[in-house]
């Protein structure tokens, strides 16, 4: 059987090919691309400093090169997996989302694309020229400085960051501009998919967050390549700013990873659900709320500098107002699935997972933002377990749930549904065994960023245990990966609309035709296609 | 023909460049916070060198370039556009004198935290006020090759980045130069 083409459906001699489109699908699909790419990456890189801890004393890796490993680690999931994998469905979806043939700036939107591409490159040039960064993801300062950080690594972070943030930022703009102005008749603010809703709220963040990382950025370039004073206490400047600057970026960075990923869940359980969700108003409102206070709980991630007691209470108070909003999401997800007609696909358990592991990543979010607590757990695994949840069970299974459920529409091919199942069962399994057994770890005291430890600390059966599940998890990815290569060759041809699904992007051919629609629906309500499927049973306008 | 004057809300390359603007203005606001937060460490410093009468005289002919650059946008006027563009460069000039003065004085971002902060401060802003001259540049070229070609929003959106760039150096000048007056 014959491929199905990827992206556009054009005659050989009108494509464009990869280095010079400018459509948002195949712009789209090259983020996505690039995700999947750093996402293995990334992988291995967990896997290595997990093999390396499963036992006592152990010397598979150098102490160096763990360090290394886990820096580069986080940074390669962070900027270089999930955010490139959320913004490629955005740029995918969003304009097909609210009827319009692209988005706003083309041209802007594959250069965006190429500096965040570049940006990682530059990153990981560093292991070329001498040696990764190994300060860890957020590089603290005076650590980060010449004196404690002679070689080129650190360079390499600041450049590759700084470029690859210019790329999300140019992004976004490019984003909110086409949410804000692209529209189809009909396609009222208050009528997008929360998917759109979402990637806006998202955009808005990338704009108040990254500017300041950039600034952070250069002001440590500044230190160390010109021997300025900004982070380093000798000359009279101060550590704790990059802090300041960098956890500004920082926390609104996790809802810049999490609400898109909440945005597609929004859009898969209604539609396996047959129902509209459950408090539209609430679930937009409520990202609005979490995008304002995430601006302002920065300092939860410096609760053991010794700001002062002021400082500390009034940041933990408001981490744990953020629990308010996140609350509601939930609320509303689960009643839109109760007295639902549920179908169980794999995009539905993976929705379903995202919940279940959401949740425990956000209420151990909470107990950090105890101060006490976070004083006793900090720096320890039991923060390492922590954001797993949050990025991992959260982010991620949103993400394979956005996968199984959008696939069909990218590539004109379903993803296999039995293997999607092993795929689910494999990953729930394996990343509990991994990160759940890391709660009691850091509990006990395992400090994080330590390339080993001694036997008679007693941690070793439960690295053990961690490690076995982080081995569980290769096997799920291999099974996607599977899936995704064997799918994309000769799975079950989709069809426009296979889940009898309700927004715009399912009333146009599977893939999308260069321009996306021949016509376009009239939009009068949140959910135009089911409207034209069953004008008997229209959503009240 | 009279062009409609487009509008920021209904233009999608100036709403672009308006958000640009906002987020550059966080940019801006995190580096000027670093230098409000190391002020004092510099202020003997600052107080001892910089030459607040000169500096304003090259500032008033930035502010001057932003009155010159609203008649260029409005009358689409290749010859205000020229204005502008010597008088951003007369400030680039006097930025570049006061630079090689403080070098010579042995200030430099590496000599101590005044230093530090106020190269990387005024610098940053010195490159924005260089990319607004070529972006000014690049409006004088094609305005004189395909007059009729050329968007009017192309001069509403590099007007919109070059008052932006001069608002920058009113904050920076208060606080770097006026703030010495405190
Ligand atoms: C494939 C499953 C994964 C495994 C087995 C894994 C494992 C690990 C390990 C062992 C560490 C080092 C902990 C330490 O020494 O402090 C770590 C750190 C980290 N991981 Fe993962 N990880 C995985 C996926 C992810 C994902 C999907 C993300 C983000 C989206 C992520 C983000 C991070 C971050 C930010 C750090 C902190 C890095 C630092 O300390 O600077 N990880 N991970
Ligand atoms: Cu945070």
């Amino acid at each position: 059987m014959t491929a199905v083409p990827l992206w556009v459906r054009l005659p050989a001699r009108e494509r464009v090919g990869w280095l010079r489109t400018v459509d948002h699908k195949a712009i789209g699909v090259l983020y996505i691309g690039m995700g999947v790419a750093f996402f293995a990456i990334g992988g291995l890189e967990a896997l290595l400093l997990r093999a390396q801890l499963a036992t006592p004393e152990e010397r598979l890796l150098d102490p160096e090169t763990f360090n290394q490993a886990f820096t580069v680690h986080g940074v390669t999931m962070i900027l270089l997996a999930v955010v490139p994998l959320l913004v490629g469905f955005a740029n995918y979806l969003v304009p097909l989302m609210i009827g319009a043939p692209d988005v706003a700036f083309p041209r802007l939107n594959a250069l965006s694309f190429w500096l965040s591409l570049v940006g990682g490159i530059v990153l990981y040039f560093s292991f070329l020229a001498g040696g990764a960064p190994d300060t860890g993801w957020f590089s603290y300062a005076p650590l980060s400085e010449r004196a404690f950080a002679p070689g080129t690594g650190v360079d390499y972070y600041i450049l590759g960051l700084a470029v690859n943030g210019a790329g999300t930022i140019i992004g976004a703009i490019n984003l909110a501009v086409t949410i804000l102005l692209m529209r189809c008749p009909g396609m009222a603010i208050s009528r997008v998919p929360l998917f759109v809703w979402m990637t806006l709220v998202t955009s808005v963040l990338i704009l108040g967050a990254y500017p300041a990382l950039t600034a952070a950025l250069v002001m440590l370039l500044v230190d160390r390549q010109l021997g300025g004073h900004f982070f380093d206490p000798g000359g009279g400047g101060q550590a704790v700013l990059w802090q300041h600057l960098f956890w500004f970026f920082g926390h609104p960075e996790v809802y810049i990873m999490v609400l898109p990923a909440m945005g597609m869940i929004s859009e898969v359980i209604p539609v396996f659900s047959r129902k509209p969700i459950f408090g539209y108003g609430f679930v937009a409102g409520s990202s609005v709320a979490i995008a304002f206070l995430s601006f302002g709980v920065w300092a939860h991630h410096m609760f053991a500098v010794g700001l002062g007691d002021t400082e500390n209470a009034i940041f933990s108070a408001t981490s744990m107002l953020i629990a308010i909003p996140t609350g509601v999401k939930i609320f509303n997800w689960i009643a839109t699935m109760v007295g639902g007609r549920l179908r169980m696909t794999t995009a539905m358990l993976f929705a379903v997972g995202f919940i279940a592991m959401f949740v425990i990543g956000g209420l151990s979010g909470v107990s950090l933002a105890v101060v006490p607590i976070d004083l006793a757990v900090t720096d320890s695994y039991y923060v390492v377990a922590h954001l797993h949840y949050v990025l991992f069970g959260g982010t991620m299974l949103g993400i394979f749930a956005g996968t199984y459920y959008w696939f069909p529409k990218m590539t004109g091919r379903l993803l296999n549904e039995v293997l999607g199942r092993w795929h689910f069962w494999t990953t729930f399994v394996g990343f509990n065994l991994t990160f759940l057994p890391q709660h009691w770890l850091g509990a006990v005291g395992m400090p994080r960023r330590v390339f080993t430890y001694a036997a008679s600390t007693g941690w070793g059966p439960l690295n053990l245990l961690s490690t076995i599940g982080a081995a569980i998890l290769a096997i799920a990815m291999v099974i996607f990966f599977v899936n995704l290569v064997r799918s994309l060759r000769s799975g079950e041809i989709a069809g426009d609309d296979p889940w009898d699904a309700f927004t715009l992007e399912w009333a146009t051919t599977s893939p999308p035709p260069p321009e996306n629609f021949a016509s376009i629906p009239a939009v009068t309500g949140r959910r135009p296609l089911w409207d034209r499927k069953h004008p008997e049973l229209r959503d009240a306008p | 023909m009279i062009a409609v004057r487009p509008a920021i809300g209904t233009n999608r390359t100036l709403l672009g460049v308006a958000i640009f603007i906002a987020s550059e203005s966080i940019f801006f606001l995190a580096i000027v916070l670093a230098y409000v937060a190391y002020r004092d460490a510099g202020l003997a410093t600052a107080k001892a060198t910089l030459d607040i009468g000169r500096t304003a005289v090259f500032s008033v002919a930035l502010f001057g370039s932003s009155g010159t650059m609203a008649l260029a946008a409005r009358a689409e006027s290749g010859r205000w556009l020229a204005a502008t563009i010597v008088l951003g460069a007369i400030f680039l000039t006097g930025q570049g004198s006061e630079y090689a003065r403080l070098l010579g004085e042995g200030i430099g971002p590496g000599s101590a935290l005044f230093g530090t902060t106020f190269f990387t401060l005024t610098g940053l802003h010195g490159l924005h006020v260089l990319a607004g001259l070529v972006a000014l540049g690049a409006l004088v070229a094609a305005n004189r090759r395909r007059r009729r070609a050329v968007h009017p929003v192309a001069w509403e959106a590099v007007g919109m980045y070059w008052h932006f760039v001069d608002a920058v150096w009113v904050v920076v000048f208060s606080v770097v130069y006026l703030g010495t007056l405190l």
